[in-house]
Order: structure tokens, then C-alpha cells, then sequence
């Protein structure tokens, strides 16, 4: 898998920290892969909504990617009670699933981004690079040292 | 069966088998089944109801299923291992879920339920108006089976007459 320029928390340099949420093991395997390449850290997994809130609130993370369908609570669904009780919260929805309505909800309901299955590493990078914003920086490795 | 049912979801496998598994692809044997089911190896069937219901199973013969999931994987997996599983799972997640987003777009409204395994040789026998289509999409790595048999459903046809009547 491709490697990229690593994506850091701009306060103190230290890997971005991701939490994965979807009910497929091969899903999560799959996105954690990815966040390896973007030089991020896997705080915390989740198989369903009601698990993820539980998770946010122990590990914290900058940036949660939410699959949607899933049982015992949908991923919009918990999107939104993580947005209500941590404003800052940076929720990306991972989904097959990609129509408009279904993004539109996502939205509107506190969602930072959303990106289609099956995904794309060089698509994921750039909206974690985009929902970071300024509390991101890429570590060029060319200016590092200056 | 209508084929601006089945086009979306030919679309999309071909184009998630295509980009996970990086290598060329081709459409092999199609046809249609009025029979029951019979399994090939691994088969993920998800059931779609709404304005079209029916449903779809991706079907992977054993060998090509573990080919296919270590691929994923970035490792070799054994025939036992669950992810191989959850592969074809997520396989069949991904191109009905892309297939819907096409169909959902266009006006049509339905709800996608969660995979199920498809363990029985013989799958739901096909009737008259949800006579089944068999793809055989081929790749570098072995034979992917998907098997469509999809309709409009009662309610999408009422909405429509209504719709004609006004």
C-alpha cells in the first residue's frame, strides 16, 4: 500500500488518532491499514453505534471514521450523539451507501465528511487533511528540520 | 427482469472487484435461472426491500474466496480463517451499496438489509417475476458469481399508477 506524508496534530506534533467504527472486521482491518500509511494511530474499534459512543468517550480521538449500516445503533445515529455531547468531534461516515439523502443526513446531523466504499487511500488522506484543517499539519519531511 | 435494475450492480462489482483486487476484469457467463440456487463456495446474500425488492448473493468458490480475501489482506490467509468470510461479506456490502446509491439517486427507495451467510447448497428458488440473473465476473484470481433476482415491488407499481391516474 501506497505510503504518504505523515498528517500530525498541529498542538504538539504527535499522530493523528483515529477511531474506526463499522461492523466488518475486514472493513476495520482495511481502514486501519490505511491510517498506518497516513502515519496515524488506531486508538479504539467499534462494531456498532452504541459501542462507538462508549469508545469516543475513552479514547478521545481526533478523528472517528463511521460506517453507517450497523447494527444496534446506525452510524448517523451515533454520529450525532457524539457531536451533541463533543461539538469538536471530528466525525468522517465510511460508506457504501452513498446517496444523497444519505449524505445530506449525515450532515445535517453532525458529520464532518463522507467518503464511499470502497475507499480510496488517496481520497481518505486528503479529507483527513481537509477535517483536520488547522489542528493538522503534513510533516514534510524537507521542512522538518528546519 | 428489468435490466435498469441489473445494470448498477454489474457496474459496481466490476468496479469494486477492479480496484480491490488491482487487476483486469472481465464479464464471463451470464444467464438467467429460474431454478433454485445452487452455492458455489462462500456466498454473502443480502436481501433489498422497498420500491425493488428481491435479493442479491456473491457467491466465491472456496479457493478463490481465500485468494481473494489474502489479497485484501495483504497476507496469505487459511481456508478457516473468518476474515475470509467478512471478505466476501464486505464484497457484497460494498457493490450493493454502490449500486443502491446509483438506484437511490434515480428515485427509487429501498432498504438494503445486513449480509447474511448463505450456508444451505440450495438457495430461494426463483419465481416467475424474480427469475434470477447469474454473472460470472472473472479475474485474475478466479471466478466472483453474483446472482440478481430483483423486481419492482407492489407498492413502486400502485405509486405509479397513482401517479398516471392524476
Amino acid at each position: 500500500m501506497e505510503q504518504f506524508v505523515p498528517v500530525k496534530r498541529s498542538k504538539d506534533g504527535q499522530p493523528v488518532r483515529y477511531l474506526v467504527v463499522d461492523d466488518s472486521v475486514f472493513a476495520r482491518k482495511n481502514l486501519a491499514r490505511m491510517i498506518e500509511t497516513f502515519g496515524g494511530q488506531l486508538c479504539g474499534e467499534a462494531g456498532d453505534g452504541m459501542t462507538a459512543i462508549t469508545e469516543y468517550d475513552r479514547t478521545n480521538p481526533d478523528i472517528v471514521l463511521m460506517d453507517i449500516t450497523m447494527p444496534k445503533m446506525e452510524g448517523i445515529e451515533a454520529a450525532e450523539k457524539i457531536v451533541q455531547k463533543h461539538p469538536d468531534a471530528r466525525v468522517v461516515m465510511v460508506s457504501s451507501v452513498g446517496y444523497q439523502e444519505n449524505i445530506v443526513a449525515a450532515l445535517q446531523r453532525g458529520a464532518r465528511h463522507f467518503v464511499q466504499k470502497p475507499v480510496k487511500p488517496e481520497v481518505l488522506y486528503e479529507v483527513i487533511k481537509y477535517v483536520m484543517g488547522d489542528d493538522g499539519t503534513v510533516a514534510n519531511s524537507a521542512t522538518a528540520g528546519v | 427482469m428489468k435490466m435498469e435494475l441489473i445494470q448498477p450492480f454489474i457496474n459496481a462489482a466490476d468496479a469494486v472487484l477492479a480496484q480491490g483486487l488491482q487487476c483486469s476484469m472481465s464479464i464471463g457467463n451470464l444467464s438467467m435461472e429460474a431454478e433454485a440456487y445452487r452455492r458455489k463456495g462462500i456466498a454473502a446474500l443480502i436481501w433489498v426491500t422497498g420500491d425493488i425488492e428481491g435479493r442479491v448473493i456473491l457467491d466465491l468458490d472456496p479457493e478463490t474466496a481465500v485468494r481473494v480475501a489474502s489479497k485484501f489482506a495483504g497476507t496469505e490467509l487459511p481456508e478457516t480463517d473468518s476474515l475470509v468470510r467478512e471478505t466476501v461479506f464486505e464484497l457484497a456490502n460494498q457493490v450493493i451499496g454502490n449500486a443502491v446509491t446509483v438506484l437511490n439517486n434515480e428515485g427509487f427507495h429501498f432498504r438494503v438489509h445486513p449480509p447474511v451467510l448463505h450456508t444451505s447448497e440450495h438457495g430461494p428458488k426463483s419465481s416467475e417475476d424474480t427469475e434470477a440473473l447469474v454473472i460470472c465476473f472473472e479475474t485474475g484470481i478466479g471466478e466472483v458469481f453474483m446472482n440478481i433476482a430483483l423486481r419492482y415491488s407492489q407498492s413502486h407499481h400502485s405509486g405509479q399508477a397513482a401517479a398516471v391516474g392524476q
